[in-house]
């Protein structure tokens, strides 16, 4: 690993302080990203701003009904508290179906929300990549781009957010808090991750020096009806080539409201409004999900390698609102898809 | 090439950070280092302390050969930082045994033959001790899936699921 050095931050705003008087600085709380990102080479901070001590690990209920989660809350914890297991479970079972245990008991909320994005030229230091080096151009466009995204992409960047926690984060319309030199602000988590354009080097609109102090969940948790299905290359501790968010609120067989969030095929989690809107007020079933599948997919592009994803993720939106509707969630633990 | 990296370790090869440091509770004892910042958990225990069962393999967090218990936890040594690690309590493989006595897991993976090579095993044992102490995994379904951050090049995975299940039951 190229040397840096290391500091502990004593509070929240030790630590804004801290990164404000070294841009070349990074905040680290699990690690598990960016530790890596630094024995690959992709990144070289001069020192590391160590957050993992602050006060920000409660889960909490929030007055108007929601639910407040510290960006220090491992993955692994949140996943099995309680309040998040019968309030929120797409939630639950989207931090499940990432990474493994060991990273999921390091990974912390907020660094889950803050992961670069994925592509294997990304990760090798030894190829052009706008991302690592702007302006280097792009390898994945015209090389091994299986994994890469098929919605939102430029001419710059084709790389996926690789989160899964994101994804479901994206379905339930969580709010990120933020503080920084200016003071605390609020991020909607649609507004959070940004598409690549012509800069696909910023991952995020979080501020280089803002903190993630916690993530709020609205009151509504589509506890009845949800799903949340990851396709991917082996059945677990793998990156989605293709994963579904799905949360109904039904009337009988009429949908009330619907959110479909789609990971593994775009620089941030993917939402239509359009395919939510047209949802409403439907008969929850197989055409009116194939549908609203064709709107979410409108304007995908595949780049070779990756063409399968537009056809896999048509029939895995599918699939996964038939679930949440039947109120049979896809199972962590047995692989079949029902 | 490696451009970008190589360029700027150059300019800041003048300052190398000062070491730091650090105590930790290794099986039991306790332990005071001086590591780099950059030392990973996974060296400070082999390079620092001599304690090589932790194995490493991948460095990346992608096969689990690293694994050991930080305050009852289990999680991957070559994604931590050993300064982070300030007043924690570490087990490693060397730790399980008590007395002389093989811990459950140790004696549950010579009963069933649960290794080859035996390489991957050390984190395969810490593995399964986070995940008996989690109490999640109940079926045999549910302890691979738990177990999925442990790659065993060998595939002998059946055996070690039967490993885990025996001491499940006597745990």
């Amino acid at each position: 690993m190229t040397p840096f050095q290391y500091a502990r931050a004593s509070d929240v705003a030790d630590a804004i302080k801290q990164i404000a008087t070294d841009p070349s600085a990074r905040f680290i709380a699990g690690g598990t990203n960016l530790l890596d990102l630094i024995k690959y080479d992709v990144t070289a901070p001069t020192k590391l701003i160590d957050i993992s001590r602050l006060p920000l690990g409660n889960v909490e209920q929030t007055a108007t009904g929601g639910v407040m989660i510290g960006a220090l809350v491992p993955n692994s914890d949140l996943a099995y508290h309680p309040l998040i297991e019968e309030r929120y479970p797409l939630l639950s079972r989207a931090i499940l179906a990432g990474a493994s245990q060991q990273l999921r008991n390091m990974a912390s909320t907020g660094g889950n929300l803050v992961q670069r994005t994925r592509c294997f030229y990304f990760y090798d230091a030894t190829t052009p990549c706008n991302k690592r080096e702007p302006g280097s151009g792009c390898s994945a466009v015209d090389g091994i781009n299986r994994i890469n995204a098929i919605l939102g992409t430029s001419e710059s960047c084709i790389a996926t957010h690789p989160s899964d926690m994101c994804v479901a984060l994206a379905a339930i319309e969580a709010i990120v808090h933020v503080t920084g030199p200016a003071g605390t602000r609020t991020i909607a988590i649609a507004d959070f991750h940004r598409l690549p354009g012509n800069t696909p080097q910023r991952d995020t609109n979080l501020e280089p020096d803002e903190i993630i102090t916690a993530v709020e969940l609205p009151p509504k948790g589509f506890s009845a009806n949800y799903s949340y299905l990851k396709i991917r290359d082996r059945l677990s501790y793998a990156f989605a080539l293709v994963s579904v968010a799905a949360a109904l609120e039904l009337d009988g067989d009429t949908i009330k409201d619907a959110r479909v969030a789609l990971g593994g095929v775009a620089h941030k989690p993917w939402r239509s409004s359009a395919a939510e809107v047209v949802l409403r007020g439907q008969r929850a079933d197989a055409s009116a999900f194939a549908n609203a599948a064709d709107i979410l997919l409108r304007g995908a592009r595949g780049f070779g390698h990756n063409d399968f994803k537009i056809g896999l993720a048509r029939r895995a939106i599918v699939r996964t609102l038939s679930q949440a509707a039947r109120g049979t969630p896809q199972s962590i633990s047995d692989k079949k898809i029902r | 090439m490696a451009r970008s990296g190589a360029a700027k370790r150059e300019t800041r090869a003048a300052t190398v950070p000062e070491k730091i440091p650090v105590r930790l509770n290794v099986n039991g004892s306790e332990m005071a280092l001086t590591v780099a910042p950059w030392t990973t958990l996974l060296d400070a225990l082999r390079d620092h302390l001599d304690l090589t069962g932790t194995k490493k393999g991948c460095d990346h967090g992608q096969c689990g050969a690293c694994t050991v218990l930080v305050d009852g936890r289990r999680i991957n040594s070559c994604l931590t930082l050993a300064v982070m690690k300030e007043g924690a309590e570490i087990t490693t493989i060397e730790g399980l045994a008590r007395d002389g006595e093989l811990h459950p897991l140790q004696q549950a993976f010579i009963d069933h033959d649960a290794f080859q090579c035996g390489y991957c095993t050390s984190g395969q044992i810490c593995s399964a001790a986070g995940l008996i102490a989690e109490g999640k995994a109940k079926t045999a379904d549910e302890i691979r899936e738990l177990m999925s951050g442990n790659i065993c090049r060998c595939g002998a995975y059946p055996n070690i699921v039967a490993a885990i299940q025996q001491a499940m039951e006597r745990s």
